[in-house]
């Protein structure tokens, strides 16, 4: 395989990102404000694993890496390449809401300019899993539009919200050490150009609020979860995630 | 006080006076969410759940009835603007045996008569 360092870097921080990331959210499972979000967070909790998945099988299919439980359940906290933004702890659900807005609209993206991947297989999960993520955008679009024009508490929540997480939702555009091969072989647009969409996209819709998007040029953008250094949240998330794989590898559920 | 899961623990929760002072029904209206599982087909009474406004009924619709199975489309309404005739006159619907010229008999004929004709065409098609 060509430039196959470069494309398992893209792999890992993209599984990795969806692994944290659906880890995290699934801990609302059960505690979501109502039964109906409860159902519909947790379902995007799901596609998040499910997209963890796909990633950790095409390293595993095409990149000769181990298999996807052995990716997920056995690497050491250095060896993750997620950004911090996934890995902050829950606090109330606006900080939630926010970090799912934030990430699923990079995602979609993401995802977007990958169709036209010169990988072609990962081309091809991208258009599979574009619908799903049309659901997340929808869903995270809804929430803050319908809190950021709503009650000066609603409001005064998202904002701290996008003002604390801001700097690390910059941070998921981190560069990695492979990124020119990346865009030059036209296997991925690279970080800097879907910053600028994300951006963009995300503008579009803090303005149909009352929400106003914190100055990005004035703020530094939280960087070292793409080589390999993490918040102090990262492995307890990671020991608790991999209690039972440990206990027993073949278990099943 | 703390609680058997540590889901439960992080999250710190603490009682609001707020959250206290909430009244039955005093939350989210109730939508009720209609399922078009083919294109062209009929939206089919789903089931109901609450929501703040109908964007939101939308979003939760899709998980709550169609995130298993096939659907193509959904529709919430206001449940309080679905209006229904009172069940203790279901009497009008009684059938009136003089009368059995008006019921849609006919198309129900017309139905098996296709069903046969089918499963003919079907039983010719595996023959052949």
């Amino acid at each position: 395989m060509k430039h196959a360092e470069a494309i398992k870097e893209l792999l890992y921080k993209m599984g990795d990102d969806a692994f944290i990331m659906g880890h995290r959210n699934s801990e609302w499972t059960g505690l979501a404000p109502t039964l109906e979000e409860d159902i519909s967070f947790s379902s995007i909790a799901q596609d998040q694993i499910g997209h963890a998945l796909a990633a950790y099988t095409l390293l595993h299919e095409h990149l000769a890496e181990p298999n996807p439980d052995v990716i997920g359940f056995t690497r050491k906290e250095t060896a993750f390449t997620c950004c911090h933004l996934v890995e902050l702890p829950n606090g109330e659900y606006d900080f939630s809401l926010i970090r799912h807005f934030l990430f699923d609209h990079a995602e979609m993206l993401r995802y977007q300019a990958l169709t036209k991947s010169a990988f072609l297989p990962l081309a091809q999960l991208a258009g599979k899993i574009i619908g799903e993520l049309k659901y997340h955008i929808l869903h995270a679009n809804t929430w803050v539009k319908q809190l950021g024009n709503a009650t000066e508490e609603a409001k005064a929540r998202l904002q701290s919200s996008l003002n604390e997480l801001m700097p690390f939702a910059l941070g998921m555009f981190e560069p990695g050490k492979h990124e020119a091969t990346l865009v030059q072989e036209g296997i991925f647009i690279g970080e800097e150009a879907l910053k600028t969409q994300w951006l963009q996209t995300i503008e579009g819709i803090i303005n149909q609020t009352q929400l106003k998007l914190p100055d990005t040029a004035t703020l530094t953008p939280v960087y070292g979860g793409r080589h390999g250094y993490h918040t102090e949240y990262l492995q307890p998330l990671l020991t608790e995630m991999t209690e039972v794989f440990r206990i027993d590898e073949s278990a099943e559920w | 006080m703390s609680s058997l899961d540590p889901r439960i623990n992080r999250l710190d929760l603490v009682k609001t006076a707020q959250a206290e002072g909430i009244q039955p029904h005093q939350h989210w209206e109730t939508y009720e969410v209609f399922i078009q599982a083919k294109r062209g087909g009929h939206h089919t009474h789903a089931g109901s759940l609450h929501a703040a406004d109908h964007d939101m009924a939308l979003i939760f619709a899709k998980e709550q009835f169609a995130r298993r199975g096939v659907c193509h489309n959904i529709w919430v309404v206001k449940t309080s603007n679905v209006f229904a005739l009172d069940t203790e006159d279901a009497d009008m619907f009684a059938d009136n045996s003089e009368k059995k010229y008006r019921n849609p008999g006919g198309f129900k004929v017309s139905d098996k008569i296709t069903a046969y004709k089918k499963s003919q065409k079907q039983k010719a098609a595996e023959e052949e």
